[in-house]
């Protein structure tokens, strides 16, 4: 591990110097293994945040407080460490700067995590199509990136929506509560522009999210979507 | 992964884990039971829903959700455990045992491919679908199969990794040659023994 960097309260990102590391596709993810001085083994799976195209790998970790493996790269882990992982892994929740068709991000939670390394590789590739993300999260402060997704706002071809379930600042103008019909129908591509759509987030959310697209017409196999389980400590 | 590298500082939760025998290795225990779905949730309704075994087979057959219900049921008590990492331990089941729906069938096959709503399938050899090991359920600890863990009925396939035991199945195709399905083509391993650990492929 090279470097540890605060992105909210709970999540942190590590960034790693692999060598040897074979490369990677927008949207994998990774295998850590931990093993305790007594031979006592535990895995976990976290995406790679970090596009295809960065120098160094990143994970961003949220820590779970009754979590066995987080806790640990969050508060434990420290540079010059080793980490075993193994990957990347998952062929099918990837994006390629060569697809066709808009590009639908929506994300809840440290599901943007994956999303993020999409975006990434979008900038490196010359954002070839146009993109969209719809980032719901508790407060603006549990926001992961935020700083980034406002500034890869600019982009004349992004178009960034953060919608925010608990608190939100004063005058705050997006949206208020959880993702809706209302708010997918305004912040999403139209189901006629055919956009190549991923959602990653806790399971609720992205049965959710899910069902709110195909109500709104979109095609069922045009929805990839990942989904974090309550116990991926 | 080539080595146990020591993770300085990692002592581990040791989690009150049951029988220690009852975990695969590179698994934890849980009592929720987590969703891993590649797309929406297809909801079906009970009127277009059917069950079909073709394929390989002398003739094709096919229950309505009446007719399935109709059938012998079984109650298994199982482990499962997904490859994620998570276990669960003696989750209760209703459903037909996948011999059941073979019985009368003459089939030159030795494999089996599960098809379902949503386009997902997943390959199996046929000697890990039938003696007992794999049945179509419909009710999970008593109540009826939520859709989001594969209601109206999915596979259940306990000793191989869960993504075997595919939701929302709606037939059986049987299978000359062993055909990769969805995640298999994805990376994962073709036939997913937990104990051995068989995630991935070429590993």
């Amino acid at each position: 591990m090279v470097e540890r960097v605060a992105e909210t309260a709970r999540a942190k990102s590590v960034l790693l110097d692999l060598p040897g590391w074979p490369g990677h596709r927008a949207g994998q993810h990774v295998d850590i293994r931990l093993t305790a001085e007594d031979g006592y083994q535990a895995q976990r799976s976290y995406s790679i945040a970090s596009g295809p195209e960065d120098d160094r790998l990143a994970l961003t970790i949220e820590r779970l407080d009754d979590g066995e493996v987080s806790p640990y790269l969050t508060d434990v882990l420290e540079p010059g460490d080793e980490l075993e992982l193994r990957g990347p892994i998952g062929g099918y929740f990837v994006w390629e700067a060569s697809l066709p068709g808009p590009l639908q991000l929506i994300a809840g939670g440290s599901g943007i995590v994956p999303l993020r390394a999409m975006l990434r590789h979008w900038v490196a590739a010359d954002r070839p199509v146009a993109a969209r993300v719809l980032y719901s999260a508790r407060s603006l402060d549990e926001a992961i990136y935020r700083d980034e997704l406002l500034g890869l706002a600019a982009y004349d071809e992004l178009d960034v929506r953060i919608a925010l379930t608990r608190a939100w600042p004063a005058g705050w103008t997006g949206h208020r509560g959880r993702i809706d019909r209302a708010l997918v129908d305004a912040a999403a591509w139209p189901p006629q522009e055919r956009p190549r759509i991923y959602v990653c987030g806790p399971t609720a959310f992205v049965e959710a999210a899910a069902e709110l697209l195909v109500e709104s017409g979109h095609r069922p196999d045009s929805i990839k979507t990942e989904r974090f389980g309550p116990t991926g400590g | 992964m080539a080595r146990d590298h020591i993770s300085h500082g990692f002592t581990g939760r040791r989690r009150e884990s049951g029988d220690p025998a009852r975990i695969p290795p590179g698994q934890y225990l849980t009592r929720d039971f987590p969703v891993l779905s590649a797309g929406p949730t297809p909801h079906t309704s009970l009127d277009e829903w059917t069950f079909t075994i073709d394929g390989a087979v002398d003739a094709a057959r096919t229950w309505t959700w009446k007719e399935f219900l109709a059938l012998p049921h079984e109650a298994p008590t199982v482990d499962i455990h997904c490859v994620t990492k998570w276990s669960k331990l003696d989750t209760r089941w209703r459903g037909v045992s996948v011999d059941t729906l073979l019985e009368d069938v003459d089939t030159a096959g030795e494999y089996v491919t599960a098809r379902c709503d949503g386009g997902y399938t997943t390959n199996l050899a046929l000697e890990d679908v039938t003696e007992g090991k794999a049945w179509i359920v419909f009710e999970y600890d008593g109540e009826p199969l939520d859709p989001e863990h594969g209601g109206p009925a999915r596979l259940l396939v306990p000793h191989l990794y869960f993504w075997k035991s595919a939701k929302w199945v709606r037939g059986l195709a049987l299978t000359v040659d062993d055909e990769p399905g969805f995640w298999e083509t994805y990376g994962y391993h073709n036939r997913g023994d937990p104990w051995l650990e068989q995630r991935y492929q070429g590993g």
